[in-house]
C-alpha cells in the first residue's frame, strides 16, 4: 500500500496547535508589559518576582510533599492488594477492586463532595491529613490496576521454584517478585504522581484554610486577575518537566545499551 | 509474613489473604462508606446554622426539580456533548493516524501529548486567556489579516469555555482510539481491499468497527470529566456560564447547604454510571480502553 502524506499533515497541525498556547506563556513570561497584549522587550521581572513569592514556594512544597506521601501509600496499598488478589478468583475480591477504581470513574468534583461531607462529619481538622487520604484513593487505582495487568502476565513458576528451592516468603517477594513487578509500580507512580500533584478540584474542596497546593493557589491567582507570575511559574515547570524527561530518556539509553552488550556478550 | 515454612500448594495461595487487609480496608473506609454517606446526606436537612440535620426529607430532590436547577443540567450536558463532539471529531483521527506511525514515531508522539498533560491543567488554560483576551494573540492576528475590523472579545464567552473544554480532554481521546487502533490487525484491512472493497468501505466496516471500543471509551473518559470542570467555566467563561460543578461547589462554600450539594451530585453520579454501563453493554468489556 502506498503511504499517504495527509495523515501525517493532520497529526502535526493537531500538535502545533495544542502547543500555541504553551509556547505563548513562555513568551510572555518575559515580556516586560504587565499587560499581555503589548509586547515591551525583554525582562525577567516576573522570574524575579515568582522566586521571591514566599506563599508559591510553601504551596510547591506543601504539593510536593502530599503527591509523594500518595503515592507511598497508594503504592503500599494497590500492590500489596494486587498481589493478594492475584491467585484467587472471589467475586468479593473483584468488587472491592471495582470500589477501589471509583475515584478515578466519577466526576471529581462528586469525590471532593463525597470527602468534604465525610471529614467534616468525622470532624477531622482540614489541612495535610484531609488532602493526603482523599488524594491517595485516585492513587490506588493506578498503581493496582497496571501491577494486577503485570501479574497477569507473569510466569508465576518461578515463585514456586524458589520456594522448592527454600526460599522465605520475603526472599521469594524481594528477588522473584518485585523485580518483574517494578516497571508496572513505576509506571502507576508516574500517572498517580502527575494527578496529586495536578489536581484542583479534589484538593479546593478538602483543604484547610492554613495550607495550600501549588494548583490551589495558581487557581486562586487565576481568578483574581492578570498575574505574568504565572507565566514565568509555566515556564519553569515546562523546564523541569523537559529536564525530567531529558533524564529518563538517557538512563534509558544507558540501560539498553547495558543490556545490549551483555547480551552480545554471551 | 508467615514464619512456617509452607510446602503444600494450597496453604501457599492462600497464603496471601493477609496482603489485602490494607485494600479492604482502606477501600471501604475511604471509598464505598464515603460515598454511601453521600447518597444518605442528599436525603437529610441542613441545619440551621452549620452543618447537618438528621431528620428525612426529599427537598434537596424536589429542589433540582426546580426550573434553575433543571435549566443547569441541561446546559452542563449540552456542553459536555458538545465538548465531547468536537473531542472526538479532531481526536479519533488523531490517534488513528498515530496508530499507524512507526514505533519511533510512535513514541515520539506520544511523548508530544504526554508533555502537556504533565504540566499544570490551569497553567494550560491560561494561555488559551492570552489568546482569547480583547486585544489578543487571536484577534491581533484575524485583525491583521483583516478577517475581522474590531476585537472579538471572546474571553469569558460561550466559545471560549468550549475551547478550554476540547483542549483539556483531547488526550483522553486520542490515547483512548490510539490504543486501539494499534491492536487493529492491519491484515485484516488489507484482505478486505483484496476481495474488492474501496478504501472508505473498508475503513467502515472493518477499521471503524475495531476501533469503536477505543472512540466510546474516549467518548466516556471525556464526557464524564466534563460535566464537573468547573474551574474551565470559571477561568475561561468569568461568571456567566453556570454548570452543576459550579453550582455544587457554589452550594457548599457559599450556600453551606451540604445535603443539596449532595443531592446534586447523587444525580450527576448516576448519570455517570448510567453512562458507563452503557459503554460495557455496547463493547462487551469492563475495561475502560486506553485508561491507564
Amino acid at each position: 500500500m502506498k503511504k499517504k502524506k495527509w495523515p501525517f499533515v493532520y497529526v502535526a497541525v493537531i500538535t502545533v496547535l495544542t502547543y500555541i498556547p504553551i509556547l505563548l506563556t513562555v513568551v510572555y513570561s518575559f515580556n516586560a508589559s504587565k499587560l499581555t497584549s503589548v509586547w515591551e522587550g525583554f525582562s525577567l521581572k516576573w522570574y524575579r518576582e515568582l522566586f521571591r513569592d514566599r506563599d508559591l514556594g510553601e504551596a510547591l512544597i506543601n504539593s510536593l510533599i502530599l503527591a509523594v506521601l500518595s503515592c507511598a501509600f497508594a503504592v503500599l496499598i494497590g500492590t500489596s492488594g494486587a498481589l493478594g488478589m492475584s491467585r484467587r478468583k472471589r467475586k468479593l475480591d473483584d468488587a472491592v477492586a471495582y470500589v477501589s477504581t471509583l475515584p478515578i470513574m466519577i466526576p471529581e468534583i462528586i469525590l471532593g463532595m463525597v470527602f468534604l461531607s465525610v471529614f467534616s462529619l468525622m470532624g477531622l481538622p482540614f489541612g495535610m491529613v484531609t488532602l493526603v487520604i482523599a488524594h491517595t484513593t485516585f492513587c490506588v487505582p493506578y498503581i493496582f490496576t497496571m501491577v494486577r495487568a503485570r501479574l497477569v502476565g507473569m510466569d508465576r513458576s518461578l515463585e514456586e521454584a524458589a520456594l522448592d528451592l527454600g526460599a522465605t516468603k520475603w526472599q521469594v517477594f524481594r528477588d522473584v517478585i518485585l523485580p518483574q513487578i517494578l516497571p508496572a509500580i513505576l509506571s502507576g507512580v508516574l500517572l498517580a504522581f502527575a494527578m496529586s500533584f495536578d489536581d484542583v478540584v479534589i484538593s479546593i474542596f478538602v483543604t484547610g484554610p492554613k495550607v495550600n497546593t501549588l494548583p490551589v493557589k495558581i487557581y486562586t491567582k487565576l481568578k483574581t486577575g492578570v498575574t505574568p507570575e504565572i507565566n514565568a511559574l509555566a515556564t519553569v515547570m515546562l523546564f523541569v518537566i523537559l529536564l525530567c524527561l531529558a533524564g529518563a530518556y538517557v538512563l534509558g539509553r544507558k540501560s539498553q545499551t547495558a543490556v545490549e552488550k551483555a547480551a552480545g556478550g554471551k | 509474613m508467615t514464619k512456617t515454612k509452607i510446602t503444600s500448594n494450597s496453604r501457599r495461595r492462600s497464603g496471601n489473604v493477609g496482603l489485602m487487609i490494607p485494600m479492604y480496608v482502606f477501600t471501604i473506609l475511604f471509598v464505598a462508606l464515603p460515598i454511601l454517606y453521600l447518597f444518605l446526606l442528599s436525603f437529610l436537612q441542613r441545619a440551621q446554622v452549620w452543618g447537618v440535620d438528621f431528620t428525612f426529607t426529599l427537598d434537596n430532590y424536589k429542589r433540582i426539580l426546580e426550573p434553575l436547577y433543571l435549566d443547569t443540567f441541561w446546559q452542563s450536558l449540552k456542553l459536555a456533548f458538545t465538548a465531547t463532539f468536537f473531542v472526538a471529531l479532531i481526536g479519533y483521527p488523531y490517534g488513528y493516524f498515530m496508530a499507524q506511525m512507526n514505533a519511533v514515531w510512535k513514541r515520539r508522539m506520544l511523548l508530544l501529548i504526554m508533555i502537556p498533560f504533565w504540566t499544570s491543567a490551569l497553567i494550560r488554560l491560561y494561555g488559551w486567556i492570552i489568546v482569547f483576551r480583547s486585544n489578543g494573540v487571536l484577534d491581533k492576528i484575524l485583525m491583521g489579516l483583516h478577517l475581522t475590523k474590531q476585537p472579538l472579545k471572546l474571553l469569558y464567552t460561550y466559545p471560549a469555555v468550549v475551547v478550554g473544554m476540547i483542549y483539556s480532554l483531547l488526550p483522553f481521546m486520542i490515547l483512548a482510539v490510539y490504543s486501539s487502533a494499534e491492536k487493529l490487525d492491519a491484515s485484516l484491512v488489507e484482505a478486505s481491499r483484496d476481495l474488492g472493497a474501496s478504501a472508505w468501505k473498508a475503513f467502515w466496516t472493518v477499521s471503524f468497527r475495531l476501533t469503536l471500543p477505543g472512540l466510546l471509551s474516549g467518548v466516556v473518559l471525556s464526557f464524564i470529566p466534563s460535566m464537573g470542570l468547573f474551574f474551565i467555566a470559571d477561568i475561561l467563561g468569568g461568571n456567566k456560564i453556570v454548570l452543576v460543578g459550579s453550582v455544587i461547589q457554589e452550594q457548599i462554600t457559599k450556600g453551606r447547604n451540604q445535603p443539596f450539594a449532595a443531592a446534586l451530585s447523587a444525580v450527576l453520579m448516576v448519570l455517570t454510571s448510567v453512562m458507563i454501563r452503557l459503554y460495557r453493554k455496547i463493547t462487551g468489556t469492563s475495561q475502560l480502553e486506553g485508561m491507564m
